[in-house]
């Protein structure tokens, strides 16, 4: 049977998972290349059995194999063939496979890089990487089995497990339960395994960090070989968040696409400390600074990966009141609580070791300034985890548990993120070592007149609100230094190399990517930032119940209740969907049509907005209530989110920046890791 | 870009007393506004027990309450958005949940135990897809004078049905 394919494939995958490991710690202590290299090979081989394992699982899940308890829980006879296969990562048990399967997938990748020059790392990695992977698969294989079938006995009872109980006889549900229908959305669908990536390639970072402070390397190699791996890592985690903000807006009908939930939080903790890193390991790399904040920041990147996973899918803390409900809290518990002992005690021991000869001088110093925002990073972090963590604190310290909700968040890190702009704005232009006041102030003079400029504009055009009048000029200010550093750049290499403009752009974007896709994503952020000011300082909202054309009026536009039909999906759906006419300081502009799926099979409706999207705002129509029958009335809910979409145009301006920034350099572009090294080896002998 | 020199100056006490400063500083920034934050966004959870039992102290007190909603007493009136519905006490304590069988199971008690304290809840807004019977409703609000719960957020969560967690639907 298939299944059964599944889990003995699952079962080899951990038991070589456990072989590696120690195969690696023999190689070390033995210090034998072979038992090191059989240890690669169990790393290379959990790859395709874990492929085997999904596949299977997935073939179960396509022909509702409803024995299977997963199968039952995830699929029914009602959803379609995409979403029975995606409804792989639809539950817990799955997710964990799953994650699982990116786990090896990565660490087979990280394997067939070339380790001339890293031998000595090569245990250490073997052995970080595949105890992640074992860990996850001991939880697979022992508390969330996604394999195990349903069988009934003699007396009726139903029980689950993966071999047939003595006397008892398979139990096949009739149909299954289905996945939520508020999950069959594709920005659902693709967004946990964008997370799942992000969380998974954190993992390589990590091992390298861990293989360096093993063997007591003090460089920063580590760094560098996963300089890719961290960018990457950071790419489907941005990636991640936004698709699950956008899920979040079109799904689940509050008007909002971020509502400081711990699920989401628990899954930007993570990138808040990945952020942090990506900055810092440059100051390691130009001026061999913060070597122990640097590891710090990794081991705390992974481990809240960690605790990322556990929260998304186990959901402990929006019940606020579960945290050992689920068998496999514990065990999550345990492990973090290891892996962050071990490493902070291993960081520990070699903490002379890896201090710096180096001081930082200056306030206004590229790295003082590196080091500002990194301490902002990690106060929001702070704020974030306070936040999640309170209701559990507090009851265990008062017996009373308190919570905070979106205000406490909001109005924590709002002054953060404000300083976070300002340093965008700054830190570009001061230089390393040294910068003092006057030459950062002759650097900025232009950018910050302009700057201004907008400020007067907008003061001019009516704009009154004191929060968002600072927003849009820290805004302004970031994009004119930005673009000026364009410029400046381009303008430079066109003098000095005789070159057009536009072809000293490009070259200099070109040779310099890491640099300038940075700036790309500043440029994102900023965009980002735009539309978050607009929805949060200037959103509106107004219900009403309408009679057939009766109009509802919101800021400059109005909608009108046309007509509302009721319809049956072949899926199982009845859809109630209204017809608005919406018009724009009076004029007619364009139908809209919110409207109401009712799962019958589930129970549950879905509202799905009407919307009218322009760069300038949304117009977002909920259709609430409706006369039953004749529906000569309904309720609606109106919102007007000014700027919402620059949310998502900077998110695909930071995706695009952040590809610029990982893309292997021109000549190592045919084998993107070995040849990396080779390079910076060669790079490393010029220099030296 | 400004003149990077190679020449490094003395980094001597000064030099270090400075970040400290600055660090300090921005330290203390960062408390003060997780504290005034906390102060200001802080929620108390009681179950429907707990907080009858505070009498009219609870009056007007922000408070988050969490219950098993009673199907049959959801009233809607989509007119001016007004929903009102009844939430039984259900332990908020973990084990006492488990002993119960879960949170499905312990719901579900809740639901049919007609000794058990009951709290009216009105909510203004949207109705969400998630309220039904013999779900968990989390409410954030205050007690009115009218004993009635005046919520401003309504949160919602199915178990019996589906393992995910969900963040509440139009709240």
């Amino acid at each position: 049977m298939i299944a059964d394919l599944g889990f003995f494939s699952l079962l080899t995958a951990f038991l070589l998972a456990l072989y590696g490991c120690a195969a690696a710690l023999v190689g070390v202590r033995r210090n034998d290349p072979k038992w090191v290299a059989s240890a690669r090979a169990a790393a290379l081989l959990s790859f395709p059995l874990l492929t085997i394992s999904a596949l299977s699982l997935i073939y179960s899940l396509i022909n509702l194999d409803f024995q299977i308890e997963y199968v039952a829980r995830v699929t029914s006879h009602s959803m379609p063939l995409y979403l029975r296969a995606t409804a792989l990562w639809g539950g817990q048990a799955g997710s964990l496979l799953f994650w699982s399967w990116l786990m090896s997938a990565f660490a087979s990748a990280a394997m067939l890089r070339d380790w001339r020059r890293d031998r000595d790392l090569q245990p250490w990695v073997i052995v970080v990487c595949l105890a992640t992977l074992g860990f996850f698969l001991s939880l697979v294989i022992f508390f969330e089995n996604p394999f195990a079938r349903m069988w009934q006995g003699v007396t009726g009872a139903v029980w689950t497990s993966i071999w047939q109980p003595t006397g008892a006889l398979p139990y096949i549900p009739f149909d299954g339960n289905g996945l939520n229908p508020l999950l069959r959305h594709p920005g659902m669908i693709i967004h946990p395994p964008m997370l799942y990536l992000g969380f998974v390639s954190f993992v390589i970072p990590f091992a390298f960090a861990i293989a360096a402070l093993v063997t007591g390397r003090s460089d920063d190699r580590w760094i560098r070989v996963t300089r890719r791996w961290t960018l990457v890592a950071w790419l489907f985690l941005s990636l991640g968040l936004l698709l699950g903000s956008r899920w979040a807006y079109d799904v689940l009908g509050w008007g909002g696409y971020w509502g400081w939930d711990p699920v989401e939080i628990a899954a930007f903790m993570p990138w808040l400390t990945g952020t942090a890193f990506l900055h810092s390991v440059m100051i390691q790399e130009k001026r061999a600074l913060f070597k122990h904040w640097n590891l710090l920041l990794i081991i705390l990147t992974y481990d809240l990966v960690i605790f990322g996973t556990f929260l998304t899918r186990s959901g402990v803390l929006s019940s606020v009141h579960a945290f050992a409900q689920s068998a496999i809290g514990p065990m999550f518990f345990a492990f973090i609580s290891i892996t962050l002992i071990a490493s902070l005690a291993l960081l520990s021991r070699r903490w002379q070791i890896l201090k710096s000869d180096v001081q930082m001088t200056s306030m206004l110093s590229r790295e003082a300034l590196f080091l500002l925002n990194n301490f902002l990073f990690i106060s929001i972090l702070i704020i974030c985890f306070l936040g999640v963590i309170f209701p559990l604190a507090s009851e265990i310290i008062t017996g009373q548990q308190i919570t905070v909700g979106p205000v406490y968040y909001e109005s924590a890190t709002g002054p953060l993120w404000a300083a976070l702009l300002l340093l965008m704005g700054v830190a570009p232009l001061s230089a390393w070592r040294v910068s003092t006041a006057r030459t950062l102030g002759r650097a900025m003079w232009w950018p910050f007149i302009g700057s201004l400029l907008v400020l007067a504009a907008l003061l001019f055009s009516g704009l009154r609100n004191p929060g968002a009048l600072l927003g849009f000029w820290l805004c302004a200010f970031v994009v004119l230094v930005t673009l000026y550093e364009f410029w400046r750049g381009a303008r430079a290499r066109s003098q000095s190399k005789s070159e057009g403009f536009g072809l000293a752009l490009w070259r200099l974007v070109g040779r310099n990517r890491r640099r300038y896709g940075g700036y790309f994503i500043h440029l994102g952020v900023v965009l980002i930032a735009i539309g978050i000011i607009g929805i949060e300082f200037f959103q509106q909202e107004t219900q009403g119940r309408l009679a057939i054309g009766e109009r509802l009026e919101l800021g400059e536009y109005a909608i009108e209740y046309d007509s509302l039909a009721e319809w049956q999906t072949d899926d199982g759906r009845l859809i109630d969907r209204a017809v608005l006419n919406l018009h724009k300081g009076g004029e007619f502009l364009r139908q809209i049509y919110p409207r109401q799926d009712f799962y019958m099979e589930a129970q549950q409706p879905m509202t799905i907005p009407g919307m009218h999207s322009t760069w300038e705002s949304d117009v977002y129509v909920l259709l609430v209530g409706w006369e039953p029958i004749a529906a000569d009335s309904a309720t609606f809910k109106m919102f007007v989110n000014p700027l919402v979409n620059w949310v998502w145009m900077g998110g695909l301006v930071f995706i695009i920046g952040t590809l610029v920034a990982a893309w292997p350099e021109p000549d190592s572009a045919l084998a993107i890791l070995p040849a990396a090294g080779q390079e910076r080896r060669r790079s490393a002998e010029a220099r030296g | 870009m400004s003149s990077t020199t190679l020449v490094r100056p003395n980094a001597g006490g000064l030099g270090r007393s400075k970040f400290l400063i600055g660090g300090l500083l921005i330290l203390a920034a960062v408390i003060y506004l997780i504290i005034s934050s906390a102060a200001a966004g802080a929620q108390f959870f009681f179950t429907v027990d707990e907080l009858l039992a505070r009498g009219p102290d609870a009056v007007g007190k922000p408070a988050r309450i969490a219950g098993a909603v009673l199907g049959d007493s959801i009233v809607y009136d989509p007119e001016s958005l007004t929903l009102s519905f009844t939430i039984v006490h259900m332990p908020a304590d973990t084990r006492l949940i488990n002993d119960e069988g879960g949170l499905a199971a312990a719901l579900d008690a809740a639901v049919v135990d007609s000794t058990r304290n009951r709290l009216d809840v009105v909510y203004i807004g949207v109705k969400p897809d998630l309220l039904k019977h013999a779900a968990e409703a989390i409410v954030s609000g205050e007690l009115g004078e009218d004993g009635m719960f005046h919520a401003t957020e309504l949160l919602l969560r199915c178990p019996t049905r589906y393992e995910e967690a969900l963040p509440g639907q139009a709240g």
